[in-house]
């Protein structure tokens, strides 16, 4: 039966973030059973190591994974970080898109507020179980919560809270979700994951107990990272959405003041010549700019010869961390990094490091990919690190084969940006932007000429060893022919060939003489 | 009882010092932990040159060191000391062996491998002439003998290892020449022949020993089938020295009949270090040429069209310094240029005895030679 317009009216309404959620799961990584215990997992140890980080604690992360029926598992999170004040709690993880990170331009490892609160989302969606949170400051008091959250008012529901004394002044937050899940611990598994993140932080110390059993990832440096410094965005990348709804609610007064203080490296000159291109009063009061101004204005930005944003406010791994932590967790007979000096896209700085790893424990052909210290375990195929490293010849660099196929190495790509540019909300893969392909690129390559000198001296010493087994091979038909012609004892020559050799083996014979051969 | 071992043992002769005098230097080298060196002279188009004195193509100075260091000269290093050490095994044991025995006593597997010391012949054979070249010295002196290849009759009496042959009375198939002619085992007794006719191809040799071209002529005739083996040439080579007798070539008008002429001639680029005893620098060509066709009105259907190979071949021949003279270079020139070339028996267009009776006697007699 057909609808007049008031009828459909009726049926529009708004939706909240987690109905949206509800049904549109896979966007945050829940497309399974398997992945969405490593989102969950993932979720919980990068805010751990985020507040860690922040407040300047060397992290100690517990991760356990029980088993409670065929498809059920009890999740475990606990840090020794900072605490989470106890009005904050319900909102960070009862409400989703609440967060720190979102409106400042940080290097940091969740973006968007959504990661943790999703979790707590998918265990009630999936064993209808409210999350548990325990979070202590270091003060008196250990706070408690039992939280879901009320989907269509997208606003955290406490089911029960509690306070009780923390008499041994203990200092962290332990979270336990109940969820429909499954562990496996194939190559996207919960313990690659942890894998790589004890490798790109090694100054975490990680235990996971596991339904197999435990794995302890064991602190490799006793420092933290540099801590990166917040900036404001740059007028590169800016679209008109964002520069019209910054423009609305800036405390600057007049045109030229908004692009000079709520924007990174732009100066009076700058501003002035953006606006005079525009053709837009600089002295005009932000808010009183209108659509066909900030299109001006967004033209005129790109006319504009503009200043490259600070990069003092990433922070990567470093050549040190990165070598410490693939030693740590892979044993490889050779390693080396290299680490970019950073770039900029789109008005984002960002900066490019690469460690190889090869040899030793290490069993076939690895690609490591990882955005401010997190793994990114799945939609390898569509990501600016795989295709950079697919476009490499690794035979250049003396590896025995064009694709890596039989080559024990493992090459951990690292991005550090205030905003890393992904795919989709699942944050799998990194989007492809020729500047951050190349720097990729550069950086693999300058990494994997250091490996290629190591392999060849490898290759030269097999040689040698090689000719050694030649030589000798003839030494006892050699040292006969000899007796026979000169009367001398077989022994006797036979030992002093193998002498001889021993004593020149490693010599280099190139063939200055072979016309006749 | 070692008075009969004393008895059984010979003095090494000249060449067996050579060998073990090379072998002391290897082993000196060993226990002084140098690395073991084989010096031999070069064998190849790069170090020859032609003689303009004796008109004979001979070695340079330039050596090459065979090292057991050297990776690319390892197991050629072991091949040589073994052939060597063999040498001197057969010579202790004062016989002969062939080239293939030799091969077949070298060849096993390496202990602690699936390597053998030679894969077949082609390995053993270089490494044998590499040792006459460095010894200066004959295989047949190393007590090493190859296949018997070529055949002769005609006005001489040959003293083979004591028997008397009587050249003339071998029949059709004549006097099987044997790989080793030194004097130690053939000796002329007595030489009746006025020349020598060396034919390149055994089939017109036979066309001429049925005719007994040799008797009504009073001369020698030998076949090399194709390019003669070192027996055959150096047989030509003694009776040239020793009795004075001029030589006569006669080869398909190509290329390569024109070099198997020049090998006999002036010697090869492979056994340049012999090139004394196995040339003859006096031999003079008698025919076929690309001229004859005209000349002896030979129809142009028995020709056969040069091939591409040919005509490389013929441009190599004009380069070698022994092919300059102006006569060689009008005759390749003229090949070249008419696009053919001819077999011998294509002189059998104008008749079976057309060879004997016309072609050779009228080249002979009015001394029609390329030089």
């Amino acid at each position: 039966m057909a609808k007049n317009a008031q009828e459909m009216a009726q049926t529009h309404k708004a939706i909240s973030i987690s109905e949206f959620f509800e049904k549109n799961r896979h966007l945050l990584g829940y497309d399974n059973k398997i992945k969405a215990l490593l989102t969950i997992i993932k979720e919980a140890v990068d805010n751990s190591l985020d507040a860690c980080e922040e407040a300047r604690i060397l992290p100690d992360i517990y991760v356990r994974i029980k088993q409670l029926d065929e498809e059920r598992y009890e999740i475990i999170v606990q840090d020794n970080g900072p605490g989470i004040v106890e009005k904050q709690i319900p909102k960070i993880f009862g409400k989703l898109l609440y967060g720190s990170k979102f409106h400042r331009h940080r290097q940091s490892r969740g973006q968007q507020g959504i990661g943790i609160s999703g979790a707590v989302l998918y265990a009630q969606l999936t064993t209808g179980k409210a999350t548990e949170i325990e979070s202590s400051t270091g003060d008196g008091n250990l706070y408690n919560f039992r939280l879901k959250i009320d989907v269509s008012r997208n606003e955290p529901k406490i089911i029960e809270k509690g306070k009780a004394p923390n008499e041994d002044a203990w200092r962290g937050t332990r979270i336990k979700f109940i969820v429909e899940a499954v562990y496996r611990e194939h190559k996207q598994s919960v313990l690659e994951y942890l894998k790589q993140t004890a490798i790109a932080n090694p100054f975490a110390n990680i235990t996971f107990d596991s339904p197999n059993g435990r794995h302890v990832f064991v602190r490799g440096i006793e420092e933290l990272p540099k801590e990166p410094k917040a900036i404001k965005p740059h007028l590169e990348g800016v679209e008109i959405g964002i520069l019209s709804r910054m423009a609305h609610q800036t405390k600057a007064r007049t045109v030229s003041g908004f692009l000079i203080e709520d924007f990174t490296r732009v100066g009076k000159k700058t501003a002035e010549e953006i606006c005079k291109n525009a053709e837009v009063n600089p002295k005009t009061p932000p808010r009183k700019l209108v659509h066909d101004d900030f299109e001006r204005l967004i033209k005129a930005i790109k006319k504009t010869k503009l200043i490259n944003p600070p990069t003092d406010c990433l922070s990567p791994l470093g050549k040190d961390a990165l070598i410490s932590g693939l030693k740590k967790e892979l044993n490889p007979i050779w390693v080396d990094a290299v680490v970019r000096s950073p770039a900029v896209y789109r008005g984002w700085p960002f900066q490019i490091e690469v460690g190889i790893a090869y040899g030793g424990d290490i069993k076939g052909s690895k690609v490591m990919r990882l955005a401010n210290r997190v793994p990114l375990l799945y939609q390898a195929g569509d990501c600016a690190i795989t295709k950079a490293v697919t476009h490499i010849d690794w035979k250049n660099y003396k590896l025995s084969s064009k694709d890596l196929s039989e080559d024990p190495i493992v090459i951990f790509v690292h991005m550090a940006s205030v905003w890393v540019p992904f795919n989709s909300e699942s944050k799998e893969s990194i989007a492809s932007y020729p500047v951050i392909i190349k720097e990729i690129k550069l950086a693999v390559q300058e990494c994997a000429r250091k490996l290629g000198i190591f392999l060849s001296g490898q290759i030269k010493a097999r040689e040698i060893v090689e000719r050694r087994r030649i030589l000798e091979k003839y030494a006892d038909d050699i040292a006969r022919a000899l007796a026979n012609l000169t009367g001398e004892s077989e022994e006797k020559i036979e030992k002093a060939i193998k002498e001889l050799v021993e004593w020149r083996w490693g010599e280099v014979q190139e063939d200055e003489n072979d016309a006749q051969q | 009882m070692p008075s009969s071992k004393a008895k059984s043992q010979k003095s090494p002769s000249e060449i067996e010092k050579k060998l073990m005098e090379m072998a002391k230097r290897i082993v000196d080298d060993i226990y002084a932990k140098r690395n073991p060196a084989i010096e031999l002279p070069i064998r190849t188009l790069s170090n020859v040159y032609f003689d303009e004195v004796s008109k004979l193509i001979r070695i340079g100075d330039r050596k090459s060191i065979r090292t057991y260091m050297n990776m690319a000269h390892t197991r050629k290093f072991m091949q040589t000391v073994l052939v060597a050490s063999e040498c001197k095994k057969i010579m202790d044991q004062q016989v002969t062996t062939s080239v293939r025995d030799l091969y077949y006593a070298l060849k096993h597997t390496i202990k602690g491998s699936k390597e053998n010391t030679f894969d077949d012949q082609s390995e053993s054979d270089p490494i044998i002439e590499d040792l006459e070249a460095a010894l200066n010295t004959l295989r047949e002196e190393l007590n090493l003998k190859t296949d018997r290849k070529g055949y002769l009759a005609g006005g001489v009496m040959i003293n083979d290892m004591g028997d008397l042959i009587n050249a003339k009375k071998m029949g059709s198939s004549g006097w099987a020449i044997p790989s080793n002619v030194e004097p130690e085992v053939i000796k002329f007794e007595d030489v009746s022949a006025d020349y020598i006719l060396v034919i390149e191809k055994d089939a017109v040799w036979q066309r001429l020993n049925e005719d007994k071209f040799w008797r009504d002529h009073n001369c020698i005739i030998i076949t090399g089938k194709g390019q003669p083996a070192r027996g055959a040439r150096r047989l030509v080579n003694r009776l040239h020295k020793e009795h004075n007798l001029p030589v006569y070539v006669l080869t398909d008008a190509d290329p390569w009949g024109y070099y198997i002429y020049s090998v006999i001639k002036q010697g090869s680029i492979n056994l340049s270090f012999l090139s004394d005893r196995l040339g003859t620098p006096e031999a003079k060509f008698i025919g076929l040429t690309t001229e004859d066709l005209k000349e002896f009105d030979i129809p142009k259907n028995v020709t056969i069209k040069l091939t591409k190979e040919d005509e490389k071949r013929i441009k190599e021949l004009m380069n070698y310094i022994w092919f300059k003279p102006k006569e060689w270079q009008k005759e390749l020139k003229h090949m070249a240029k008419e696009g053919f070339k001819m077999e011998l028996e294509a002189l059998s267009s104008k008749g079976i005895k057309f060879i004997s009776k016309e072609y050779l006697p009228q080249k002979i007699e009015n001394k029609e030679f390329l030089p």
